[in-house]
Order: structure tokens, then C-alpha cells, then sequence
């Protein structure tokens, strides 16, 4: 049956050499295509440190834009993102989180909670740049906030909400309902169960989704290029109203330019949105290490 | 001091000005025209650091949708305001002036080995790029020409770039044949033109000079002759009819705010200088003069 070609006319022994080459041929092929993955990022980075490190210097992060890539810096761009990034965890923390608990501790399995969970993965898929345009009408626009920081933090959480949501409610999920009843039968109520015994069990799954969600706001170019869109400005952010520019659209604009130098520019300004984002999927990782050593204790 | 800043001075502008002066402007729109606005934006500020210039690249027509509702002072455009703009504009109350900046050449290139063409005339190019064209061989551009396929390269639809070649060319703004590569980054399009040795591409002047070395820049005939691009041909206009002007907008009623009227003045002041440094070719100096004259 598993067999049809080789049939039964196979000793064992000779069905043995053939499944221990396939098993060979498995292997070889599944480790194949890691390296695949592994080799274009390390080809990535090393081409953008080679590019990139000549550009680093303390002066890119402290100068604004120039026309001159040996002046051009950073801070604005940098500035930008970790007030964006800081706003957006501030907003969407909360809400993706209350939304998972009562997604997943106070509704039943009914036709109502499945036409919810449907549509918040539907809300995941959808184009980066669709949120971009909702928030340039609904935030920039009708809520007269302008091209604030606030108004871009405000789109980026429509966009990473369903992602933090979906881990929240995961890692809900993962709570052993054995810890529950344990608090019903000691007399808790329903409160006091998620806020005392769900909550802190969920919280390095749920930290580990919201700080992921916080990197893809960090990378992403597509909505800021509708609410912000700005490449050129000589300040960084006091308040949530002020202005701001992102990394990737001033990655994207120096990329664009035709003199080679922007290149390496753009190369140095790469190399540091990727330590951020690497750096945030450390911290993830460190913390939800941490926590989940003192929830097994 | 004030004395040493005023000896300095070549303006007519008070010395006082110098220095005092606050506010927030706004520009939006063309990226092509954007590195002479962050070049003069940047040069401004040193002179007036407590003005903040804010210059975004939301493109010719972005720019523009916000520039007639009033949201920003000074729109950055690589082609002319369109009818439907600036009849929203005065729906809108408001009032604008068109200055033009720079000049700014269309180069059409192709591969360093491709040995059979050096010229090419606006009909050509015109049976090659217009809509339906069914182009796609060498030989079917001119008799004589290598049995070789031809991939074209231009800029994407949303490009200022793509709008001028079109309507020079084809004679309709945006009407082109669909089938090419085509990419908003004009870096994608040289990298392409530079890999394919049976490649004919467009994008700006300035692109071509950086990458002199590993493209061949053909001449354009447009009727009087073969004419190749150069900072020379493309001020005097004989390369014709791709070269075209920059324009900045400026919102007239802004320039009762002294920030503007200043930052206005400054561009039109340091434009010869500036523009040349970004890679565009400057206008003649009389034209910048006349401007000035025009905002007052």
C-alpha cells in the first residue's frame, strides 16, 4: 500500500537501503532550505554593514537631513519612529488585550464571537497601505489631529491591533482551565480569575505578540507615506501633535537619489532600523525567558 | 556685529530679519523637485534657525491636493498645474504663484554595448512607446537595425516624469503602451538599462550623470537634428523637446507672513547656486531676477 511501485517484491532488507536514503535525501533538502533563509539574511546584512558601516558615525545620529550625505543624519527619522513606536505599544496594549479577554474568557462559542474572530484575522491580511489611507481620513482629517505623531500612532495601532489580539488570545488560551476552576472552587469570581490567575500566566505570550507587532510598526513604510510623508525637518517630536518623519521613508528617499553615496546612507540607516528591530525581538524574547521561569515556579 | 552682518548682507532685506524670524512652512510634492527644496530649506535654516521648513514628497499631484486646500505654502510640482487643480484652488480661495526653478532634462539611454544606435527622432520614439505599439524587436525601430528584442525601461504612472514624456512623446499625458518595466525609483530603472544589453530606457538628466560611465546616452532629433543632452543644450532649449521646467506653487496670501516672503526670496536667491549642486540645470540668472520682481 505504501509501497505501490516497489512493491512486495522487495526483500526488507532492500526496502531498508531505499528509506534510509530517503530519509538522507530529507534531510539534506530540509536543511537546504533553512540555509536558504539564513544565507539571504546574512547576505543582507554583510552587504549593508559593508555599505553601511563607513556612514556610521556619532554625527549621523545627532544631524537632520542634508543635501550632503557626509552631514545627512538620522535624528528626526529616529526620533520619529521610537515616539510612533512608544504611542502605538501605549494604544494598542490595552485595547488588543481587553479585546482577547473578553473574546475568549466572557463569550461563549456562539455564531456572534466566531463572526469576531473571522473578521480580526481577515483585519490582519489586510494591505498596510488601506490603514494608511483610513487613518489619513478618519485621524488626519476628520479628527483634525493633522500629521501628527499621535495620528500615526493611532493608524499604526488599527494595523498591528488584530496581530496583538490573535497572540493575546493564544496565549489565553494556553492557560490550563485547570487554573480556573482551582480559583472558581476557592470562590473567585470571574475578575478576579483573569485578573489573578489568566492574566499573569498570559502575559510573556502576550508581551512576546505585542513587541513583535511593535517591530512590523517600526519597518513599516507603506501607511506613514500617507500620514506623514515627510523627509526634510530640523526637529524631533515634543508632543503627540507635533510633526515627525519614520526610517523607511527616509531610507526610501535616500535610496532614490541618483548620487552613489546615498546609497551607503542608506545602508547606515538600514543597518540601524534593523538593530532596532532585532533588538525588540531580543527583548520579547528575554522577557517572555523571564516571566515564564517565575509563572513554572 | 550688526554692522559686520549687514556688510554681509547682499540683500535688501533689514539686517534686523536676519536671524528673528519664526514660524512653520510647509512644502509638499515632486520628488524630483524635492532635493533643491530640502537643499534650500536646509540652507535657510542656518540663516533663520528659528523658522521650521517642513518638506515633504508626496508627489506632483499629492502635492498639489494639498496645496489647494491650503495646507501647505509652497507645492513642489514637475509639471504645470493641471485645469481640474487650480479650479479647485479657487474654489478654495486660493491664490498662487507658478516660479519657475529649474530646468530639468529627460535622458534616453541605452546599454554601453549596444553599438548600432545613437540617435533616436521623437517619431521613433513616439511609434515605440504609444499605446498599442507592437514594437518589440530592434529591427522594427529603423531599417538597418540588429534582429535583437527590446525592453524598455521607464518610470511607473505616478511619476511627474512619466506624465511629461507621454504627453511630449505620445502627445496625451499618461498615454503609453503598458508593457515595459516600469519602477517609481529611477535607480531600478539605470541598474535595469545597465544589465540589459538590448534595453532603451528613460529618466531624468541627473541620473544619467551619475552613472556616465555605464550607460550611452543617445541624442534626440525632434526635427532640427540629432541633439544629445547636456547642461548647455538643455538651458538654451535646442534639446527639445525633453527638457522641461521645475516649478515651485507658493500660496500668495502666505507672503504677507514675513517667514515666507523670506524663504521665497532666499530660494529664488540661492536657486543658480543650489540647483547646479543637486544635479538640475539652473535658468538663466535674468529669469530668477524677474521672479523676484514677480512676488515683490
Amino acid at each position: 500500500m505504501l509501497w505501490p511501485v516497489l512493491g512486495p517484491r522487495l526483500t526488507f532488507r532492500q526496502r531498508l537501503g531505499v528509506r534510509k536514503t530517503l530519509g538522507r535525501a530529507a534531510y539534506v533538502f530540509l536543511l537546504g532550505t533553512t540555509l536558504v533563509g539564513i544565507a539571504t539574511l546574512a547576505a543582507l546584512l554583510l552587504d549593508i554593514l559593508l555599505d553601511g558601516l563607513p556612514w556610521l558615525s556619532v554625527d549621523f545620529f545627532t544631524n537632520y537631513p542634508s543635501r550632503h550625505p557626509e552631514q545627512a543624519g538620522i535624528r528626526a527619522a529616529l526620533f520619529g519612529t521610537l515616539w510612533m513606536a512608544a504611542l502605538t505599544a501605549l494604544l494598542c496594549f490595552p485595547i488588543g488585550v481587553a479585546t482577547a479577554v473578553y473574546l475568549e474568557e466572557y463569550t461563549s462559542q456562539n455564531w456572534l464571537s466566531r463572526i469576531f474572530n473571522t473578521n480580526i484575522s481577515n483585519l490582519a491580511g489586510v494591505p498596510s497601505i488601506v490603514y494608511g489611507l483610513l487613518g489619513l481620513a478618519i485621524f488626519v482629517h476628520t479628527l483634525s489631529l493633522g500629521r501628527s505623531v499621535l495620528a500615526g500612532a493611532l493608524t499604526m495601532t488599527l494595523l498591528v491591533l488584530p496581530v496583538v489580539i490573535v497572540s493575546a488570545q493564544e496565549a489565553i488560551r494556553a492557560v490550563p482551565d485547570a487554573h480556573r476552576q482551582g480559583a472558581y472552587a476557592l470562590g473567585a469570581t470571574k475578575w478576579q480569575t483573569v485578573r489573578n490567575i489568566v492574566l499573569p500566566a498570559a502575559l510573556p505570550g502576550i508581551l512576546t505578540g505585542t513587541i513583535l507587532a511593535m517591530a512590523r510598526a517600526v519597518g513599516e513604510a507603506a501607511p506613514m507615506i500617507a500620514i506623514a510623508a515627510l523627509v526634510y525637518l530640523t526637529f524631533t517630536p515634543v508632543s503627540p501633535l507635533d510633526r515627525f518623519t519614520v526610517l523607511p521613508i527616509q531610507i526610501f528617499n535616500w535610496v532614490s537619489r541618483p548620487q552613489a553615496e546615498w546609497q551607503g546612507v542608506a545602508a547606515a540607516a538600514i543597518g540601524v532600523l534593523l538593530v532596532l528591530m532585532l533588538g525588540m525581538n531580543a527583548a520579547a524574547i528575554l522577557l517572555r525567558n523571564k516571566y515564564q521561569r517565575r509563572s513554572e515556579e | 556685529m550688526a554692522f559686520l552682518l549687514a556688510a554681509c548682507q547682499t540683500t535688501p532685506t533689514p539686517p534686523s530679519d536676519a536671524g528673528t524670524l519664526a514660524g512653520t512652512i510647509e512644502v509638499d510634492g515632486s520628488s524630483t523637485v524635492f532635493p533643491i527644496s530640502e537643499a534650500v530649506a536646509e540652507e535657510f535654516h542656518k540663516k533663520h534657525p528659528g523658522v521650521q521648513v517642513n518638506v515633504g514628497v508626496s508627489g506632483t499631484g499629492g502635492g498639489f491636493k494639498r496645496f489647494v486646500v491650503g495646507e501647505t505654502q509652497v507645492s513642489d510640482a514637475s509639471r504645470p498645474i493641471a485645469a481640474s487643480e487650480a479650479a479647485q484652488a479657487k474654489a478654495n480661495g486660493v491664490e498662487y504663484v507658478e516660479l519657475p526653478v529649474a530646468i530639468d532634462g529627460l535622458a534616453v539611454l541605452v546599454n554601453s554595448q549596444n553599438t548600432w544606435v545613437t540617435c533616436l527622432t521623437t517619431v521613433e520614439l513616439k511609434r515605440i512607446w504609444e499605446p498599442g505599439s507592437t514594437i518589440n524587436n530592434w529591427s522594427q525601430v529603423r531599417e538597418g537595425f540588429p534582429n535583437r528584442p527590446l525592453h524598455l525601461y521607464g518610470p511607473g504612472t505616478d511619476s511627474g516624469t512619466f506624465d511629461y514624456f507621454t504627453e511630449v512623446i505620445a502627445g496625451e499625458a499618461k498615454a503609453s503602451r503598458p508593457d515595459f518595466n516600469a519602477s517609481e525609483d529611477d535607480n531600478v530603472l539605470v541598474q535595469g538599462v545597465i544589465g540589459d544589453p538590448n534595453a532603451l530606457g528613460y529618466f531624468g538628466y541627473a541620473y544619467f550623470t551619475e552613472n556616465m560611465g555605464s550607460l550611452k546616452l543617445l541624442a534626440v532629433d525632434g526635427g532640427k537634428g540629432c541633439v544629445a543632452p547636456s547642461d548647455q543644450t538643455v538651458k538654451d532649449g535646442t534639446y527639445a523637446p525633453l527638457a522641461r521646467p521645475l516649478f515651485i506653487y507658493v500660496n500668495v496670501a502666505s507672503l504677507a507672513r514675513p517667514e515666507m516672503k523670506a524663504f521665497v526670496d532666499f530660494y529664488l536667491q540661492s536657486a543658480p547656486a543650489l540647483v547646479a549642486e543637486v544635479g538640475y540645470v539652473p535658468l538663466p540668472a535674468q529669469e530668477y531676477e524677474a521672479q523676484r520682481a514677480k512676488i515683490g
